[in-house]
């Protein structure tokens, strides 16, 4: 196997004295995807945040596609192919589907220090949002207001909001979160179809989600990374059944 | 962006191309039948007008929401007397210093002021702009307290003279309304979109690869900026400027007219100026306590008609 695409060495966070994550290590291998999984208050999200850049690390490296990026911004480590989503729907709710999308796209093609030229003639701007609308399965859905979409097609939008940004590294907080088997399945689906374009760190509840999609699994709990392995192995583990699958199956 | 233009473009085009004719053919109307008091009381309104239209890139279509403005309008008036004082009455030197000025301002307060957030925010620009209220106050050379009256009004060429109360309404009036046609670009414009995106879901708009902060310093220096040409326009419209001019109710009044015209619509600054200091006008004719009125309507508008009027306008037309 390749260098990892994004690495993670012994990172650490504290909010006041609560230690949310403790010396997490963790390699992620270009073109898998790699699930995050772990019990309620185990330090997932706060792991995102440090890995998008939200939050600052206490303690503890970030490398991203060869370089270390712990020092660099949220904007700028999307600018270098690492983008995120959100686990609460974070969209632009005034705003029609298409100029959301747009919005992501816009970012990442030129300064935006443009006060005349109207955006609405940017037809290449548009043009790449309806494709990115269109495989996250909004296509017709232009005008709507993200703010009315059903919420399968809110969590669609918020994948696609990350999508557009043209990530290599996709971190991908719950997406299946409040969803019920319909959109669960297509957006599985839409995952199973990044596979063969990008890296995806996906952190998801939905067991059956994570088995079918993960090529490895690392196993989150009390902000310390306890196992690390391809699904099988996980499934075998015997502290990972102790300390989270029984308890969930036992739920 | 259901919330900026409900109104339909071509309605509102004619709608603007209507005042604006209005606007034009007022002072025909208006010198023969000896309404000179209100042709300067209309030109005070656009004046104004122009000041929270800057604001409201600022504090409407930027959601930040700053308690200093009448510093860089301070800031624009001051750098205009002070050049008079020092024997430079070109408008074409003045004016364009005012702005600078004002928007290398905005930009030094702006750079501290935007790491923080929402009441900090607030309290922050209150206090800059308080701190450049006692700079003003200071300026012993400058009349201190006192202020400092102007000579004359600025010389702007091609055989104008500002001094005539209908050529300054007019120069008045080319400014407001290249100022809003460039809003209106802007706003229309890629920085527009990325502005009003930052002010809806700032976290989002960096966890998509905007810079967020260097936009909104931006468009916080572009607001200081347009406020200084309005302070410019206000000192020769006094003649006169003392440190009032930056104290803070003044930041208060660009802010109730923001709020009343319409946070964040085109028209908000401009409608808000004419309704605040006209009613201001009207009621004061009747009663030393106008303050009293303003704040009944505006407790009115704040209840029944939220957006403002502008706002109340495009759902009424839209309805």
């Amino acid at each position: 196997m390749a260098e990892p695409t994004l690495r993670v060495d012994s990172l650490s966070k504290h909010f006041g004295g609560v230690v949310a994550l403790d010396a997490v290590t963790l390699e992620v291998h270009a073109g898998e995807i790699h699930a995050l999984i772990g019990p309620n208050g185990a330090g997932k999200t706060t792991l995102v945040h440090l890995l998008s850049g939200a939050l600052a690390p206490d303690t503890g490296r970030v490398h991203f596609d060869g370089a270390d990026v712990t020092a660099r911004k949220f904007h700028e480590r999307v600018a270098l192919g690492l983008a995120r989503s959100y686990q609460v729907t974070s969209v632009f709710r005034a705003f029609s589907a298409l100029d959301n999308v747009a919005l992501a796209v816009q970012a990442r093609s030129g300064s935006s220090l443009r006060f005349w030229a109207p955006l609405a003639t940017e037809r290449a701007l548009f043009d790449e949002a309806r494709a990115v609308l269109a495989e996250i399965g909004l296509a017709g859905r232009d005008g709507v207001p993200a703010g009315h979409l059903a919420h399968g097609e809110q969590r669609a939008l918020e994948v696609g909001l990350a999508l557009a940004t043209r990530p290599k590294v996709l971190l991908l907080d719950e997406p299946m979160a409040g969803m019920g088997p319909e959109d669960s399945e297509r957006m599985i689906a839409l995952i199973d179809g990044l596979k063969a374009r990008l890296t995806v760190l996906l952190i998801e509840h939905d067991m059956d989600a994570v088995f079918r999609l993960a090529d490895r699994i690392s196993v989150l709990v009390n902000g310390r990374v306890i196992a690390t392995g391809p699904p099988d192995e996980i499934r075998a583990n015997d502290e990972v059944r102790r300390a989270y699958l029984g308890e969930e199956q036992q739920a | 962006m259901t919330r900026s233009e409900p109104l339909s473009t071509t309605m509102q085009r004619w709608i603007s191309l209507a005042v604006l004719a209005a606007a034009i053919a007022f002072p025909l109307v208006a010198r023969p039948l000896e309404w000179d008091f209100y042709i300067g009381f209309a030109s005070r309104i656009m004046i104004y007008a122009l000041a929270a239209t800057s604001l409201n890139l600022v504090l409407g279509y930027g959601g930040m929401v700053s308690f200093g403005h009448a510093a860089f309008v301070g800031a624009g008036a001051y750098t205009v007397a002070i050049l008079m004082a020092e024997g430079v009455a070109s408008a074409w030197i003045a004016w364009p210093l005012a702005v600078l000025l004002a928007g290398a301002l905005a930009a030094a307060i702006g750079a501290v002021c935007l790491r923080t957030r929402g009441v900090y925010f607030i309290m922050i620009t209150l206090a800059f702009a308080q701190m450049i209220y006692y700079v003003a106050v200071g300026m012993r050379a400058y009349g201190g307290e006192e202020g400092l009256n102007l000579a004359t009004r600025s010389a702007v060429g091609f055989g104008l003279d500002l001094k005539n109360d209908v050529t300054f309404y007019y120069v008045v009036l080319t400014i407001l309304a290249a100022a809003l046609f460039a809003l209106r670009r802007a706003m229309g414009a890629r920085f527009g979109r990325v502005v009003v995106a930052i002010r809806e879901n700032e976290t989002r708009m960096e966890a998509i690869g905007f810079p967020t902060y260097r936009y909104k310093l931006v468009c916080f220096a572009l607001g200081g900026a347009v406020a200084g040409l309005a302070g410019a326009l206000l000192a020769n419209h006094n003649s006169y400027v003392n440190p009032n001019l930056l104290y803070w109710p003044q930041s208060g009044s660009l802010m109730i007219m923001v709020i009343l015209g319409g946070v964040g619509y085109l028209y908000g600054g401009l409608f808000g100026a004419v309704a605040l200091l006209v009613l201001e006008e009207l009621i004061s004719g009747y009663t030393i306590h106008w303050q009293l009125g303003v704040g009944a309507v505006l407790l009115a508008i704040v209840l029944f008609a939220p957006q403002g009027l502008a706002g109340l306008l495009a759902r009424h037309r839209d309805g």
